[in-house]
């Protein structure tokens, strides 16, 4: 007779522990199924390393009980990442040809483009080798680092030299474009081919020659959540934050980059 | 009556050693399920794929090369000279050994990068720089490798017998031709086995030269940046240099079974 009534005891109790214990829970809310909660991790091209930590507070305080993590890499390595099962909810890479491998091999929803980024030359300070536009950077003995094509910068830089017709052999193609940085804060480089708004990171570390708009190139930055998120709901919180409300587009206009549209 | 006088091993100790032979084989093997089979021969042919084994080679052989003659002096230093202060210069070989080797890229762009402590001499005099130069690639490779040579050959220095040399400077043998002719000799095996691991070690290198001496087809990429950038664009030429550098591994391993590995464990 003691077990039974036990058992039923127990039960009981789970039954108030599922339905009825909370009543803060229970109270109707607007769409509770899609109050982002819990924590995202975010795969993001290397040249949004300053930008994005800062938007990712905005949206923490926006939605209490959520937390960002960040993993920063070339854009192309973070698409074999995810392709590979890397456990990310969210993609933001540099470039709209590496986010659409991500999309063909069916690891991201439906990408939002965010931002655009134009390019800008980094010296040392000072600017040692005189580096006027892209043209000095075909001139001899001047030492110049750029992205490897496959990473969305080193696209940007390609198309920029043509654009200028200039032909330049780098001294070193970098994997992305926070390590070409690195190599002219350093002062191994004369020049380094990077995004404007790297340049406007780093701030007095290195000069900005900068491109005139009509003979630059720009980029655009998709941004797409990874189908096999573990946090679907805030990872597309994420995603709509970042693409539509003021306060993302705010910041990233503070960063120097551009508006998407 | 042999095999109850042998106590059984331990069931779990044979299943933890299963299980870290399994730890060391899996992913080899499962590099081999993935290898793109059909294509292998065409991924290596390739001009980034010959270009990268080229300069990898080369390297490695200049690295093991500049190591051996700046290394087995050291060691010899350290096991035989009796000056003060060998234990702390053992201590300060081991260094390069423990610590990431892009933090020994860090280090030596601060030495003998444009803007570095001695790079700076050498730029500003003779407009010479390392970093971003296939020479660049053979120093990050020695600094990161020499340990193991120097260790190597420093065993083999210690466990000799100072017998023949005795006999050899009795017998009126210059300090110079004894150690040529007499001490040499007698390290062949450890210095033979540290040239290997010395090599095997430069070829692999990544860290310490993508850091200091940059990414570059044929000037600085070495067959590691090679499968790095691959895994970017082409996992599966990525996966096809991993095999060609495994095998040549194992092959050098295999030739020199017995001959050199051997007697660096009983030295």
């Amino acid at each position: 007779m003691k077990r039974p009534h036990g058992l039923a005891a127990v039960i009981s109790i789970l039954l108030v522990v599922v339905f009825g214990s909370n009543p803060s829970q229970a109270a109707p809310t607007p769409r509770p199924a899609s109050v982002p909660v819990g924590s995202i991790t975010v795969s993001a091209a290397a040249s949004l390393t300053d930008v994005l930590p800062v938007i990712a507070d905005a949206f923490v305080k926006k939605y209490p009980g959520t937390s960002v993590k960040f993993n920063f890499a070339g854009s192309s390595a973070l698409v074999q990442q995810i392709i590979a099962g890397a456990p990310v909810d969210v993609l933001a890479t540099a470039s709209e040809p590496t986010m659409r491998t991500a999309v063909t091999a069916g690891s991201v929803g439906a990408p939002l483009l965010f931002a655009r980024n134009s390019m800008a030359i980094a010296t040392p300070p000072g600017n040692p080798a005189k580096i006027a536009g892209p043209w000095s950077l075909s001139r001899d003995g001047v030492l110049v680092a750029q992205c490897v094509i496959a990473v969305p910068c080193g696209t940007a830089a390609r198309d920029l030299l043509a654009k200028n017709g200039v032909t330049v052999r780098p001294v070193t193609l970098e994997l992305d474009v926070r390590a070409v940085l690195a190599k002219v804060m350093a002062g191994e480089v004369d020049a380094g081919i990077v995004y404007v708004t790297d340049v406007r990171a780093v701030g007095s570390k290195v000069v900005s020659v900068a491109i005139p708009s009509e003979r630059n190139v720009m980029t655009s930055y998709p941004v797409a959540a990874v189908r096999d998120s573990a946090n679907p709901i805030a990872a597309q919180a994420f995603v709509n934050y970042l693409r539509y409300t003021p306060s993302a587009q705010g910041i990233l206009r503070a960063y120097g980059f551009a508006k998407p549209w | 009556m042999s095999s109850s006088a042998r106590p059984r091993a331990p069931w779990f100790l044979v299943v933890l050693a299963l299980l870290a032979l399994a730890l060391l084989i899996a992913p080899l093997v499962a590099l081999l399920t993935r290898a793109p089979w059909g294509s292998f021969a065409e991924i290596l042919t390739s001009p980034v794929a010959r270009d990268a084994l080229r300069l990898s080679v080369i390297t490695a052989t200049a690295a093991t090369a500049l190591a051996t003659v700046l290394g087995v002096p050291l060691a010899w230093l350290i096991a035989r000279s009796g000056l003060p202060g060998t234990g702390v210069a053992r201590s300060l070989v081991l260094v390069p050994l423990l610590i990431p080797p892009v933090v020994s890229g860090v280090a030596l762009l601060a030495a003998f990068g444009r803007r570095g402590a001695l790079g700076q001499f050498l730029y500003d005099h003779f407009g010479f720089q390392l970093p971003f130069t296939t020479a660049g690639v053979v120093l990050a490779e020695a600094f990161v490798a020499m340990p193991f040579l120097v260790i190597a050959v420093e065993g083999g220095f210690r466990s000799l017998n100072s017998q023949f040399e005795e006999a050899a400077a009795t017998l009126g043998a210059s300090s110079w031709t004894t150690f040529r002719r007499v001490t040499l000799p007698l390290v062949a095996p450890a210095l033979g086995a540290g040239m290997v691991l010395c090599w095997a070690r430069a070829l692999g290198e990544f860290g310490a030269t993508i850091t200091f001496a940059g990414n570059f087809p044929g000037v600085t990429q070495t067959m590691p940046l090679a499968v790095y950038q691959a895994l970017e664009s082409d996992p599966s030429v990525a996966i096809a240099l991993s095999l060609m550098l495994i095998a040549i591994c194992v092959v050098v391993l295999i030739a020199l079974r017995g001959r050199i590995i051997r007697p660096l464990a009983t030295a």
